[in-house]
């Protein structure tokens, strides 16, 4: 072949030629707009469409947005503003409602001397769930996750520091006789630990909780249940209800799963029933129903009622999302843990849920994201839920009238919302992908 | 904390049983009145910047509080939906609704509510634009209405057409943002519900001036507190607090000059037995000599109630029309302080 080439190519460049850019049509934003826009007539047409309809969109909406006013006390003051700046009926946003009102939205009724105490709270609640969120922070910081629902709830709630303290101290108790009893078996063990702790909350918190106030009345300001409003009660009922449904959800579907009868068959009850009834009727049960049960006088914080009737709604989700995980589990799983000798517990803490949680992160996700944003349904039993109070600052005659300014600053926050979950839950997806396939 | 809350709450349910005390002690034993209103309603009740809750029935609930309690501020407003109002009340969870809830044969029959007063006649009226020319309702032949599902105003609608053999073609709609968003977009030619409604609905128009409320007011919607049915005494005291409201009016006494009447009694014997000057007559209820003092200087007589409200120098700007004194061709008619 080479004697071949010397005789038939006279010449033969023995430097590269530099690397030429590729045709301007053939490189950058072009291509890429000519690739993926317009690489055939069906694609013409359907980018020509879809340029259209957000133009069609946007024309009027950006422009009125753009417009707004912010510094207006009622609407008709608004009005007159932009008769002033841009003439009559040209459209323009009003965002004076929310800059007069945003506190309303944000925390309801919430005493304004105390609006420190509900962001406080969030970063406590953040704080102590952040070891559990993401692995590589100090496991020390674990320590805070037992405290911070009481200082949450006195936070929150307010009253004399002892109240919370009090009841923690119950668990406190019962960890010591669980301790104490240990020895004798895990049946003496819980149930000595119970019967203490109950006997010390039903007769002992209070007084113990009341002598501590009158030696030192160390407290913050109560503040009502009924004062809470905005999305302040949207991210209590919300957060309450997701960190409190996943231990539950587990426990139901592993007690679906259980081969023992009768515990499964009330796992089965249990789920069916709550996951058949609306939500909505579960809420008008928690206010209306319950108050015919409880003796008239009883003051069963409705708020109280409504975390535990979401709490119990979103377990029974919870828990069909977790036993989809188990039943993606090969058997193998199962086997290998029973050959290794692992007990009961062992296998599904060591083995079984941390696959199962793992394949079950997207529909758990789903989930808490629907939770969250269910939490505005609690307007129909007329506890202030942003919803709520955006047609009750509509019912002013200041604000009378103004509709799309409040929507649209609910939709934004419950985005903002919704939106950091999700990318939660794709980042702990890719960081524990173990690449099986 | 939440533990100790619940299993407080069981053992309370089985301590406390059926005992029934009357509604009057369960008010003094709490030191509040729990007063059921609407969580949003232009002029009735709503909450302000300041999330003070101000409006009409507002305004009676703390007229209620200063009777009983001697002080208009402590009241607990409970916000009601309409689908729980009555069984809230019912369950205990408010002493008196002032919701502006009409007062209904069945309601308080088969309900089990009593409505010891009626603070306000309302009625359905009809809004259409000045420009569709209309000027009764009776030309309103062919018309599209916009109209809330479910509510009695759709059978009233219903009723009015057919006495007065004219078609006309609803528009479903589901809550009042909905029925003025259809009405400007002209969805429908008019809107109805009740008058008082309207009159709100109208102040938040751009051009209110194009739009107006016809003559007839085809419904009767007496909007008045309710509160449990058995409490006779109860229901005395939430009358008699109306009452001795309109009794005001009628009798010139204004929050500006009841101190100054009650301080001492006057020529007038019928405002002696009203302000306590003359007489026992709060004890006759169980309250304080002074106790319709006392709600008068909460909010004002009821004329004074109104006009901060719903009167014409408001921007809902209703007449009293109705709710006018009997002495003045209204309906407002108090049994004689005797």
């Amino acid at each position: 072949m080479s004697d071949l080439d010397a005789q038939t190519i006279a010449y033969a460049r023995d430097t590269m030629l530099p690397p030429a850019p590729p045709p301007r049509r053939e490189a950058g934003a072009v291509r890429w707009v000519r690739e993926n826009l317009f690489s055939g007539p069906l694609n013409i047409i359907l980018t020509l469409l879809a340029l259209w309809l957000l133009w069609a969109a946007l024309r009027d909406v950006l422009p009125w947005a753009f417009r707004g006013i912010w510094r207006a006390d009622s609407v008709s003051e608004c009005r007159t503003i932009r008769n002033e700046l841009y003439g009559e009926g040209v459209s323009a946003a009003c965002w004076g409602v929310i800059r007069s009102r945003w506190q309303q939205l944000v925390f309801g009724f919430y005493p304004s001397s105390e609006l420190w105490r509900p962001p406080l709270a969030l970063i406590v609640f953040l704080l102590a769930i952040l070891p559990v969120l993401f692995a590589n922070l100090p496991r020390r910081l674990l320590w805070l996750a037992p405290a911070a629902p009481f200082a949450i709830v006195w936070l929150l709630w307010g009253g004399p520091i002892w109240g919370p303290v009090a009841a923690a101290l119950g668990f406190v108790l019962a960890w010591v006789v669980w301790k104490a009893l240990a020895s004798r078996g895990l049946l003496v063990a819980f149930l000595g630990a119970l019967v203490v702790s109950v006997l010390y909350w039903a007769f002992l918190a209070r007084p113990l909780a009341a002598a501590l106030t009158s030696i030192l009345p160390l407290g913050l300001t109560p503040v009502r249940s009924a004062d809470f409003g905005g999305f302040t009660l949207s991210i209590v009922i919300g957060l309450s209800g997701i960190s409190l449904s996943l231990p539950l959800g587990v426990l139901l579907a592993l007690a679906r799963r259980s081969e023992m009868f009768i515990i499964s068959k009330i796992a089965v009850i249990y789920i069916e029933v709550i996951r058949g009834v609306p939500l909505i009727v579960w809420l008008l049960v928690a206010q209306v129903l319950l108050n015919y049960f409880l003796p008239r006088g009883t003051n069963f914080d409705i708020l109280l009622r409504v975390i535990i009737m979401v709490t119990l709604f979103a377990a029974a989700y919870i828990a069909e999302v977790i036993r989809g995980g188990l039943a993606a589990l090969p058997r193998g799983q199962y086997e290998a843990a029973d050959a290794l000798g692992l007990g009961y517990w062992q296998a599904m803490q060591l083995i079984v849920l941390p696959q199962a949680l793992k394949i079950s992160i997207p529909g758990i996700v789903n989930s808490f994201i629907g939770l969250f944003k269910d939490t505005t349904l609690v307007s129909i039993i007329s506890l202030f839920d942003p919803m709520r109070m955006s047609s009750t600052i509509r019912a002013t005659t200041e604000w009378g009238g103004i509709y799309w300014e409040l929507y649209i600053f609910v939709a934004a926050v419950f985005f903002v919302f919704c939106f950091a979950m999700s990318r939660y839950s794709i980042w702990l997806e890719q960081r524990l992908e173990r690449s099986h396939r | 904390m939440k533990k100790s809350v619940l299993l407080g709450t069981l053992t309370l349910a089985g301590l406390a049983g059926v005992a029934q005390a009357a509604t009057l002690d369960d008010v003094r034993g709490r030191d509040a009145l729990n007063c059921g209103v609407n969580p949003g309603l232009t002029g009735f009740a709503a909450p302000d910047a300041s999330g003070k809750w101000q409006g009409f029935d507002v305004d009676f609930c703390r007229a209620v509080a200063a009777a009983t309690l001697g002080d208009p501020e402590k009241v607990n407003y409970i916000p009601l939906s309409g689908e729980t109002r009555f069984t809230a009340l019912a369950a205990g969870e408010v002493d008196v609704l002032a919701r502006n809830s009409t007062w209904t044969y069945s309601r308080d029959t088969d309900l089990n509510l009593d409505f010891p007063a009626v603070n306000y006649y309302d009625g359905q009226g009809f809004l259409v634009p000045r420009a569709l020319g209309v000027t009764s309702a009776k030309e309103l032949d062919g018309a599209t209405v916009c109209i809330q599902t479910g509510t009695t105003t759709e059978l009233n609608l219903a009723d009015f057409f057919r006495v007065n053999g004219i078609t006309y073609e609803p528009v479903p709609i589901a809550n009042d943002a909905e029925g003025r968003q259809q009405y400007l977009a002209g969805a429908c030619d008019t809107y109805t519900t009740d008058a008082s409604g309207l009159a709100s609905v109208r102040t938040t128009f751009e051009t209110p001036d194009d739009h107006i409320i016809l003559p007839e007011i085809i419904s009767k919607e007496p909007l008045g507190p309710a509160v449990r049915h058995g409490d006779n005494d109860w229901a005395d005291i939430v009358r008699w607090t109306f009452n001795a409201l309109v009794a005001a009016e009628e009798l010139g006494v204004t929050s500006a000059n009841v101190a100054e009447m009650a301080a001492a009694p006057t020529e007038n014997p019928e405002i002696n037995r009203l302000l306590g000057t003359e007489g026992e007559f709060g004890a006759m209820m169980g309250l304080e000599p002074q106790w319709a003092v006392q709600a008068i200087q909460a909010g004002g007589n009821y004329g004074e109630i109104f006009e901060r409200n719903l009167g014409e120098a408001t921007p809902i700007g209703l007449a009293r029309g109705l709710n006018a004194q009997w002495t003045q061709g209204g309906l407002l008619y108090t049994p004689p302080f005797r």
